[in-house]
């Protein structure tokens, strides 16, 4: 006799998880009685319409295949890797329960035996980088024994993963922002390679598109360079345990693609440099005290030819090993007090005419550095401080926002100036508080600044940042998921999307999905899951 | 707090390197540290396949000690990490390293008991050419030196193994120091319980304070009341503890010198009791009929105490130690007022309206049932101003010796757990907050202070389970442990501490034990799970 399994779908699944909220619950959540109409969707689509019909599938039946019309194949190995994900999520999956007669369904439930998936546009991207412009809508309509996920190309398709919990239902989706990322700071703290991976693999749950990564700092330098291999020599924390080989990096970006995510690597300059230093003589600034070198480093020497050579060789390099369209240029935080205590230095600011006012310096090899990445044709970003310092930007420049929590005024004046942002100020996740902060990150709405719909248009999306003070493999998924999830919704779903307690609902089944999964996102609040974490 | 402030500075570079520079120096191998810790700079190499363990000749305990033969096994795997045990011992034997053989022995055979209250945990470890000993009067000590022992040995850049020359006298400053994991709010598998319990083995704690059942979950399975988790477990198959994992959890501590103090704490925190077990919560009124919902226990029916006396029973079998933890805390009177039974009981004992009148009756005569069962009751503070005969844990924030003075003064035993709620993530990772505790600064006799036994980590559930649990408990519990087990004079400098605790979380690491980062840096071998 074979199994049936019935896909419950968004009425039915994982109900009893919450608590009730009757006695010491959050009183933003004392409404909550634990299940959403939308089930567990997450982040939740545009367009949602369910009926209550379910449908039951069976193990040795169910397929997931191209549909004749879809531009893309067998040969399209991105898709078939995905439906054979999604085939272990779906029939393994939380939303999976064996069959009992329920409500739902009066004359028994017709079989679901097929998804289709249609690839519309002729050309499927199948083996393309996705990129900031990529199309990432998809329609979904499981109405009839075959379900149908239409989507323009691939990256629509991989979205359309949402069909793990559905009933007879049609789902129109696309994202609010086109990027939507989250940094890892590999530097403070190194990551092993299967922790990054599974990181992207929870990403691609929560439909984030961009791993922005921040892959060196002060602390050390994990990237080998083909170019420069002593700055990892020198400047890692191990010169073969604690790197990341041309190979590492590779995988990282391939295994990212195959889940429609970009990787954008940053290289912080001229400050936040000290592992450089090590690999790489004459590159920073030498300090002094009074007259004599004090024996420390400072930022990167912009005074030195020698500098801006090297650095046209190494993001010559970056621009070839990284084939997303941009590159993360850093420059935040610079430290001037040394570059001040340099005679050389004071030296080259009296012929520059730049007075005192050391940002003017900055400025000028940040200039220098930009003309070196353009000539490379790679787009940029940067941290806020290099556009509020005044430095010229190509248009198609894109601003960090990070200071000051809330920091909408700033992303009213750089959109004003013309430039495209991101925000990331409300989402520093390494900053831990007591209680539900998810919330926090939930609340944020990105365009709440004073600006014209032109300037909203300049917001293209935003990001989690995970600093790596406190943060290593030993408790970096736990800190990260589910409270990223809270931004990955804020950045795809429709801004009027905010109910809080229906958020709080789908949020802990979404969560529990992931433990499924293997991955340990932390619990929301007390309550259970039907499969806690084994992974000890 | 500075946290909630608007900026999100990443630059903390100067502290950064001054720590740094720190790290450098002269790591001093041992977590907690010991009470008398003398070492040379005189090396020597130690090879897994010429290492022993033996019971010296003096020794009463000999082979066939179970808590010995088998902390053997363990430390033999934490002394030589590398060591692949699917290879023979006699294979490769180029034995040109001379046997190195480490003699314990002991001068009790507690070898089959449970460790308790009065368990001696000194130890002697001497370690020169080609020998340890380690002496103790009881198999736990012997346990906490191997511990120390394992702490001791180190590895070189080509992975030889050595010990230096040593010798340490060892005893802990507090008898009773615990740490409380939440089972109700979250259920924890077996294996995360477990796992913690070999973590508290590495910091030297001895008592697993099980607060096992609470309002949200009642995940115990008991043999005279089954339908208390069939009912009020979160899942009555997958989301309880049977019998044998109870036993089971008992037994692994055991073996590593750990209590495990059960926790059945009444008459509030009961929820998740009344559903399966009627009446034994109080019916709530509201405009003078019963609105549906419970509240504490119900303190005026005599099957209440009943049906505690069986539980006690039960309990009291179950768990061999000899303390028990009632609870008594947070008990929330607005429903007792509400009900008009209780009211006429209220009157009936001349209690007024005075409600805590009432808890403490229902307190006493919960500490009457497991006096009877011989066991010393500890309760939280909350209750302790009616009661003689227990113990009590000190847990609310604010001017915590206070309390501990005052309850010292009472003549009762203390348990310090306030400075040490670890379930609060913030706002700063800072576990030097932990560590500069001093849990005897208060004004008070030698006498009063004796009263003080321990101290207890707390981890409640609300935002815990096995996903993030170890990582959050580890290594901020360390901190703590030192302070309970160590020398207060000689470990009250965070500086001074901060290298060794950040070299012991990478041995933590090293032993699978999923430890954070105390700041930036690295582990030769860093976790490589998930």
């Amino acid at each position: 006799m074979r199994t049936v399994l019935v896909l419950l779908g968004v009425f039915g699944s994982c109900r009893g998880l919450q608590p009730d909220y009757t006695e010491q619950g959050d009183p933003e959540l004392q409404s909550a009685s634990g299940s959403s109409k939308y089930g567990s969707l997450w982040p939740l689509p545009q367009k949602v319409q369910i009926s209550d019909v379910s449908f039951r599938l069976s193990v040795s039946g169910f397929r997931i295949r191209d549909a004749k019309e879809s531009s893309a194949g067998p040969s399209c190995s991105l898709l078939q890797n995905a439906y054979r994900r999604y085939y272990e999520y779906i029939l393994g999956g939380a939303g999976v329960k064996k069959q009992k007669p329920g409500k739902n369904w009066r004359s028994g439930p017709s079989e679901l035996t097929e998804l289709q998936v249609w690839i519309t546009s002729p050309d499927s991207d199948c083996d393309a980088f996705p990129s900031v412009t990529s199309d990432e809508s998809y329609e979904l309509t499981v109405d009839q024994p075959v379900a149908v996920l239409k989507a323009p190309n691939v990256w629509g398709a991989l979205h359309g993963r949402t069909f793990r919990l559905i009933n007879s239902s049609v789902i129109s989706d696309f994202p609010r922002f086109a990027h939507r990322g989250i940094l890892l700071d590999t530097s403070r703290h190194f990551l092993p390679i299967k922790v990054i991976l599974a990181n992207l693999e929870t990403m691609a749950m929560n439909k984030f598109n961009v791993f922005h990564w921040h892959i060196v700092d002060d602390p050390s330098f994990p990237y080998l360079s083909r170019t420069f291999p002593q700055l990892s020599q020198q400047g890692a924390y191990h010169p073969y345990t604690h790197v990341y080989t041309p190979a590492d990096v590779k995988m990282v970006i391939e295994f990212a693609r195959l889940r429609g995510i970009r990787v954008i690597p940053e290289f912080d300059t001229p400050g936040h440099t000290q592992s450089w230093g090590k690999g790489q003589p004459d590159l920073l600034t030498p300090c002094y005290s009074g007259s004599t070198p004090s024996g420390t480093f400072g930022p990167v020497n912009p005074i030195l030819n020698t500098t801006y050579d090297f650095m046209k060789q190494f993001f010559t390099e970056v621009s070839t090993v990284f084939p997303d369209g941009y590159v993360h240029l850093g420059g935040d935080e610079v430290d001037f007090s040394c570059w001040k205590s340099n005679p050389d230095i004071k030296k080259f600011m009296d012929q520059q005419g730049f007075g005192q006012d050391y940002s003017k310096l900055e400025s000028f090899y940040i200039q220098k550095l930009l003309d070196i990445v353009t000539t490379t044709k790679k787009g940029y970003m940067i941290w806020q401080e290099v556009f509020d310092n005044g430095v010229k930007l190509k248009p198609d420049t894109v601003v960090h926002v990070w200071i000051g929590g809330g920091s909408n005024e700033e992303m009213g004046k750089v959109t004003a100036a013309g430039y495209t942002t991101i925000l990331s100020a409300p989402w520093y996740l390494d900053y831990i508080s007591t209680g539900q902060d998810w919330q926090k990150y939930y609340k944020v709405e990105p365009l709440s600044f004073n600006g014209t719909e032109a300037q909203k248009k300049l917001v293209i999306g935003g990001e989690a940042c995970l600093w790596g003070e406190y943060v290593d493999a030993t408790n970096l998924t736990p800190r990260l998921w589910p409270r990223a999830s809270a931004v990955a919704e804020r950045l795809w779903s429709s801004k009027d999307v905010k109910d809080i307690s229906d958020a709080y609902n789908r949020l802990t089944v979404h969560r529990c999905r992931m433990v499924q999964r293997g991955i340990p996102a932390e619990p929301l609040f007390y309550g259970f899951c039907p499969h806690e974490y084994k992974g000890i | 707090t500075k946290r909630d402030s608007v900026t999100n500075l990443r630059r903390s570079y100067v502290r950064w390197t001054v720590q740094r520079i720190k790290k450098e120096k002269n790591v001093l191998g041992v977590w907690p540290l010991p009470q008398d810790f003398t070492s040379s700079m005189e090396q020597y190499p130690l090879n897994p396949h010429t290492f022993h363990f033996g019971y010296g000749k003096q020794s009463v305990a000999q082979r066939g000690c179970s808590v010995l033969d088998s902390a053997f096994k363990r430390y033999f795997s934490l002394v030589f990490p590398d060591y692949s045990s699917g290879r023979l011992h006699n294979e490769w034997t180029q034995i040109k390293d001379k046997p190195f053989t480490a003699e314990i022995s002991v001068d009790h055979d507690h070898c089959d008991d449970y460790p308790n209250e009065e368990s001696s945990e000194r130890y002697n470890l001497s370690v020169s050419e080609r020998k340890a000993v380690l002496n103790a009067e009881t198999v736990w000590g012997a346990v906490r030196g191997l511990e120390t022992f394992s702490q001791l040995v180190y590895q070189d850049d080509s992975g030889s193994y050595f010990v230096n020359k040593t010798e340490i006298v060892d005893f802990p400053r507090f008898q009773f120091r615990g740490i409380l994991l939440d089972t109700s709010r979250h259920f924890l598998p077996v294996q995360t319980i477990l796992k913690t319990l070999d973590a508290m083995a590495y910091n030297k704690f001895n008592v697993f304070h099980w607060h096992i059942v609470d309002d949200p979950s009642f995940p115990y399975q008991s043999c005279t009341f089954p339908n208390l988790s069939s009912k009020g477990a979160f899942h009555p198959m997958t989301h309880i503890y049977t019998q044998s994992d109870v036993r089971r959890v008992i037994s692994y501590a055991r073996l590593r010198g750990i209590r495990v103090l059960p926790e059945f704490d009444s008459p509030g925190h009961t929820s998740s009791w009344g559903k399966g077990q009627s009446n034994l919560l109080t019916p709530c009124y509201r405009s003078g009929i019963p609105s549906g919902t419970f509240g504490p226990v119900n303190p005026a029916l005599p099957s209440t105490y009943q049906f505690m006396a069986r539980l006690f029973q039960e309990v009291s079998s179950v768990f061999p130690d000899s303390f028990i933890h009632l609870g008594g805390d947070e008990v929330d009177f607005s429903c007792w007022r509400s009900n008009p039974d209780i009211r006429t009981f209220m009157q009936k004992m001349g209690f007024g309206v005075d409600f805590a009148k009432l808890q403490a009756f229902y307190m006493e005569s919960i500490v009457n049932i497991t006096s009877a069962l011989k066991k010393t009751s500890i309760v939280w503070q909350d209750v302790f101003d009616y009661h003689k005969r227990v113990m009590v844990e000190v847990w609310r924030a604010g001017c915590y010796l206070c309390e501990v003075r005052k309850v010292a003064k009472a003549g009762l035993r203390v348990i310090l757990a306030s400075p040490w709620y670890l379930d609060q993530p913030g706002p700063t990772h800072d576990w030097a907050r932990y560590y500069t505790v001093w849990p005897l600064a208060f004004k008070g006799t030698d006498k009063q202070k004796k009263l003080v036994i321990g101290g207890e980590v707390c981890m409640w559930g609300e935002y815990v389970d096995a996903t993030n649990l170890t990582p959050r408990l580890w290594p901020r519990a360390s901190a703590a442990a030192e302070r309970l087990w160590s020398d207060e004079r000689r470990t009250s400098n965070v500086d001074q501490a901060f290298p060794r605790l950040q070299d012991f979380r990478c041995k933590l690491v090293r032993r699978g034990i999923q430890a954070e980062p105390l700041y930036i840096g690295h582990c030769k071998h860093e976790f490589q799970g998930v």
